[in-house]
Order: structure tokens, then sequence, then C-alpha cells
């Protein structure tokens, strides 16, 4: 279990509101509010993306959208910053191969 | 369009302490931040800050956060989060891209950069591997989102950062298997380091990391001794099983937008590297934007929160709202509890640093506050 | 250890042995001072430059523990070599999770962790006053009075 329940410091997490978001079409819980990288840390994914060229696995690296290492594919949009991005219910989010790929039409 | 007399790009302690007193000298103010939360750094913080009384010493990095937050709310400081600032143009106008899907010019007649710092990476073999990230990743990890990254972590390097984050793991619930130092002296405060070294983790000096092992995650690493030119010594190499590495090798400046708007720069090695020149009141080179904080040179939050005021009533006073007396008056106060803040053994290199940079601001700056 | 027996804020011999007496393990210049405006009986001095040493006036320091969750580094303690004829006092803060409970068994440490004896919590203060920084009291044998300074983190 990689939630911290209970801390000296900051005494006991409040229950949160339970979200369900999807990642590779697998359901998993998530906390309202939280960053998509700690719901999949919390749900034990450490790897966002592959890297293009060699395929090599990636996860957070700086944690405060500076470094683009945990970048995931969300709701059809490439390239978002999955450690400063908010989850909402329902969320689709890929593990992000390269680049990426839109799935949602330009809209400009 | 959006206007506004005084923008702040950056509401971290310096940016949300220079916004609290513009405001309170009844300038019009708009807080920029990139993040969905304001606070920059200051709500990993979750130790007692030291200094003086005066400074909130004995405080949690995270309650100094919430009071400054509270404050700036009960001024009603108009803030724009979510707002990445991508540009500045002719000095005057930034170009913030807003909750990724649109674009709005802010024209300022001042603003001040307050953008932090961002970590530095060290690169060996395997570095890119899931569960090695920047010791400020970890700890935004465990102390804001309250989520475990790792249990067996090695800390690389044992400046305050290393140890405090070494401590905050612990308090997590996380084993610290060791904390190297590539340098032969440990490089954090005695009393920092005593906490984590009496948790029982070993420390290492003249060490680093020469690779890490795993397939899809930090499984191990390899560590070897270092000789007093920095080299490694072949033979000296042990394995050590973790599945997380923290990177605690330093901070740079995030100065791309002092680079963007035209600002001189100073070379300072204590201080981070490459730094927009400023004087006395945190002008920059460029004639309206003024500095503070991390960007200046690489401290800590007690004197960020200290030159974000001195800007914000600098800037304030440029637009009118307090007298060049009182600004005077002021800045001077904040000067001798910089200094304080500044003084002894550790803070030495950056007082010495700070003054070169004084030196040389004071000198070339040109343009004057009205 | 040597820097520290130097220090303005260590007891001397004869001190340390005489009861109880609070310690402060501060021995570089850095700027910090909220240990002297948290003794009530101004046993603590710093001064106007706040990177000095803590100074402590023996005379003045009635162990009363106030200290111990005041200082940002985790640097006070209380010791008292003649709490009992065989064993010793230690008060210390301690931040971690589970708290540990009166009567419990720990594993007293010294400076780098190494366990050195067992000894028995006989207090746990954590009031809101101290900020989340508990002070633990545990009695431990007297061999062990000087080299003892916490107890293993308990999980």
């Amino acid at each position: 279990m990689n939630r911290i329940i209970h801390h000296p410091i900051l005494g006991e997490k409040k229950p949160s509101k339970e979200v369900v978001i999807y990642v590779d079409d697998k359901p998993i819980i998530a906390h309202e509010g939280e960053m998509i990288a700690a719901a999949l840390i919390a749900n034990g994914i450490f790897i966002n993306r592959y890297t293009l060229h060699k395929h090599k696995p990636r996860g957070i690296y700086c944690a405060i959208g500076r470094c683009t290492d945990c970048i995931m594919t969300v709701d059809g949009v490439p390239n978002i910053r999955t450690c400063i991005t908010e989850v909402k219910e329902g969320m689709r989010i890929t593990t992000q191969k390269g680049a990426g790929v839109w799935q949602k039409e330009d809209q400009q | 369009m959006i206007q506004t007399e005084l923008a702040i790009v950056g509401a971290g302690p310096a940016g949300l302490s220079a916004a609290i007193e513009a405001r309170r000298a009844g300038a019009d103010v708009l807080l920029i931040d990139e993040n969905a939360r304001p606070g920059g750094q200051l709500f990993k913080q979750i130790h007692k800050f030291f200094g003086s009384r005066a400074h909130k010493a004995g405080t949690r990095g995270i309650n100094i956060g919430t009071e400054l937050l509270r404050e700036s709310q009960e001024l009603g400081i108009r803030t724009c989060l979510k707002g990445e600032v991508c540009g500045i143009e002719n000095g005057q106008n930034l170009w913030v891209v807003i909750d990724r899907n649109r674009s709005e010019i802010v024209k300022a007649k001042k603003i001040i950069l307050a953008t932090g710092a961002t970590e530095n990476a060290v690169a060996f073999p395997g570095w890119d591997l899931p569960g090695i990230m920047g010791a400020g990743a970890a700890q935004t990890m465990i102390n804001v989102n309250r989520v475990l990254p790792g249990r067996k972590v090695l800390m690389l390097g044992s400046g305050n950062v290393g140890v405090i984050v070494s401590y905050q793991l612990l308090q997590a619930g996380a084993d610290v298997v060791a904390v190297l130092e590539a340098a032969p002296k440990l490089g954090g405060y005695g009393v920092h380091t005593a906490k984590v070294a009496r948790a029982g983790v070993p420390f290492y000096v003249s060490h680093t990391v020469k690779q890490a092992f795993g397939t899809d995650h930090v499984e191990a690493v390899e560590i070897v001794k270092l000789d007093a030119s920095f080299n490694q010594i072949p033979g000296t190499e042990r394995i050590m099983e973790a599945d997380t590495v923290c990177l605690a090798t330093g901070l740079t400046p995030l100065t791309e937008l002092a680079w963007l708007a035209g600002c001189k720069f100073k070379y300072l090695p204590a201080l981070g590297g490459h730094l927009p020149i400023h004087d006395d009141r945190m002008r920059t080179t460029k004639e309206n934007i003024f500095v503070a904080g991390d960007i200046t040179g690489i401290e800590e939050a007690s004197t960020a929160m200290e030159e974000g005021r001195l800007a914000g009533i600098n800037a304030a006073a440029d637009l009118g709202y307090i007298s060049e007396e009182e600004a005077k008056i002021r800045s001077r106060e904040i000067w001798d509890s910089l200094n304080c803040l500044r003084s002894g053994y550790f803070g030495q290199k950056r007082r010495e640093s700070k003054d070169l940079m004084l030196q040389t601001g004071n000198e070339v700056i040109q343009w004057k506050i009205h | 250890m040597e820097e520290l027996h130097k220090s303005p804020a260590y007891p001397d011999r004869d001190r340390l042995y005489k009861g109880p007496i609070a310690i402060i393990e501060c021995i570089e210049e850095i700027p910090c001072n909220p240990c002297e405006a948290a003794c009530s009986n101004g046993a603590i001095t710093i001064g106007e430059s706040i990177t000095n040493l803590p100074k402590m006036d023996f005379e003045k320091c009635v162990a009363c523990g106030r200290c111990i969750p005041a200082c940002p580094g985790l640097a006070i303690y209380i010791k008292d070599y003649t709490y009992s004829d065989t064993k010793a006092l230690l008060s210390f803060p301690y931040e971690y999770y589970p708290l540990p409970e009166v009567n419990d068994i720990v594993e007293a440490v010294d400076r780098h962790g190494n366990t050195l004896c067992q000894a028995k919590v006989i207090k746990v203060r954590n009031p809101k006053s101290n900020d989340h920084t508990a002070v633990v009291t545990i009695e431990y044998p007297k061999e062990y009075f000087e080299e003892v300074i916490s107890i293993k983190r308990i999980k």
C-alpha cells in the first residue's frame, strides 16, 4: 500500500472522495484532487511512458512539471504532465509511446 | 488582454511575499503561477525552519505557506493559477497560456519574476529508470501527495536537501539505505545530519553512484569510491539494493523569462550559476522588471520571502504607492534581516556572492524608481 | 564528541552527572534562536547575533523540558544520571509514527543509530503546542549514560 495514511507531522489522511480513472483501459481508484502521477504510484504504477527510439521506460523525475518524464496521453491528448494534472472521474490515461498520437480532432 | 499594475510570475514564498507587500501598499497586483495550487516549494517543507523568531523560526514550512496564502486571500490578491508565462514582450507584456487551452496577453506596468529553481541532474548509466528522481520529487510525493514512491531509498547528496528529504522519507515510512556524498566532507547542517545518522542511516563520503540496475524500475545500484580528484577508484565498487534513488545534487535558478526579457546576467557559481543582475532594490537591468527568490540565487525560503518583500515594496514605490523615503527605510530593514540570514559559516559564500552581485547591480542598473 | 564538550551548551562532567540537565548539541554557527525564547527561566542565551552558539546557564536550568520541542534541529535533550540506583533518564524529541507507549520496551541507540541497550518508556508527551514534536522519556541502564541519545524508530 503506497498511500501514507498515518504521518507524524501531516496527521491522519482525511478520507477522500474516490474517483475511478482508467489506465490502459484498467480501472484504478484515485482520490479526488490528486495528481495523476500520484494516483498511479499509489496503485503501484511507476511507468508513465516509453521513449521513442529505445523504448525505455520512464517515470517521474522532477514531479513539479519541469522535466516531462511523466507525460502520458490523457483523454486523447498526448504529452500531459501527469505530475501536475489532477485526476477527473472517468479520465482515460494511456502509457505513452514516444511523442504520442493525437486521438482528438485538432480543434484549431 | 488583462491589464494590471504589477504582474508577479511565481506564487512561491518570494512571489507571495511580494504580492502581499505591494497589495498592502495599494497596488493592483496579478499573481500568476503555472501550478494548480500556489505556494511553490513551501508545502513540501514539513520541518521547522531555522532563523530568528522574527523570521518565523520554529514554524513548519507548510504553516508559513498557509499563513502567506491566508494573507493573500484576505487582501484579495488577484491570482491566475494554471497560467504558464511563456514570454515577455517589450518588457511589459506577458504571454500567458492559461489552463493549456487559451492564451492571454497581460499588460503590466511592473513585473516581478519569482520563478524559483529546478533540481540538477546527475547522469550515470541507468539514471533514466523509473524510481530514480530528484530529491524534491520524492519530497513532493510524500509530503504533498501523500504517496510513497519507494521503500528502500538511496540518497545521493548530503547537503541540506539530501538530509532533510532523507529524514522526511523516514517519517513517511521508507528506509534510507545510505546517503552518498561525492566530496570528502558532509554538506548539510550538523543537526539535520544528526537526525538521520541516529536513525541508523549510513553516510559514505567520497562516494557516488556508478550505475543503476533494473528492467522496468531501479532494483539495485553500484556505488563506488572517489579519489581526491573525484575520479572513480576501480575495485571499490559495491552493490546496494534500492528501489528508489534520490538525487540531491543542487539546484539551478529558472531564469528563462529573464533571458527572454533581455536582462543582463552575471555568473556566480556559489549561488547556482548564471543569475539575472539585480541591485539592492531587486531591480534588473531591464526597466520595470524586478526579481526575487531563488531565481536570483539558490538560498532558502526565508531569504526568498525577504527578497519578495523587497521587490514588492520597491515595485509599489515605483508605481507611486510608497514614498521613496519609506521605500528606503523599509528596504534597509529588510537588508538587515537578509544579512542576518546570510551570516555565519554556512552563509559566507552566499553573502560574498550577493555582495559581488550588488556591486555590479548598483553600478550598471541605471533606471530609477520614481 | 570533542567539539561537543567544548561548546558553551555542554555541561562539564560534574554537572552532567549531578542531576537533571538540558543539553543542546548545537555546535555550528547557524542563524537560529528559538531555544532562547523557549526557556522561561532564561537559562539559554544566544544574544544579538543569532549565529552565536547557544550558551546554557546550568544554575538556571531546571530541566523542565520546554526547550526540547522548540529546537528546529531537534538538537536538545534532557538527561538525569541520578534517576535511580541503576537507571538514568533521557527525554528527547521524537517525530515518527507510531509514537511509543508508556511501559513499552524499546531499543536505545547512540548517535549512529546503533542499539546499545533496551530501555523502558516512562512518559510520552505530544501536546498541540509542540507542533507535532513529541517528547519521549525513557529509563535506561546507567552504564550507557553518555552514549544513548534516542531510540530506534518504531515501525
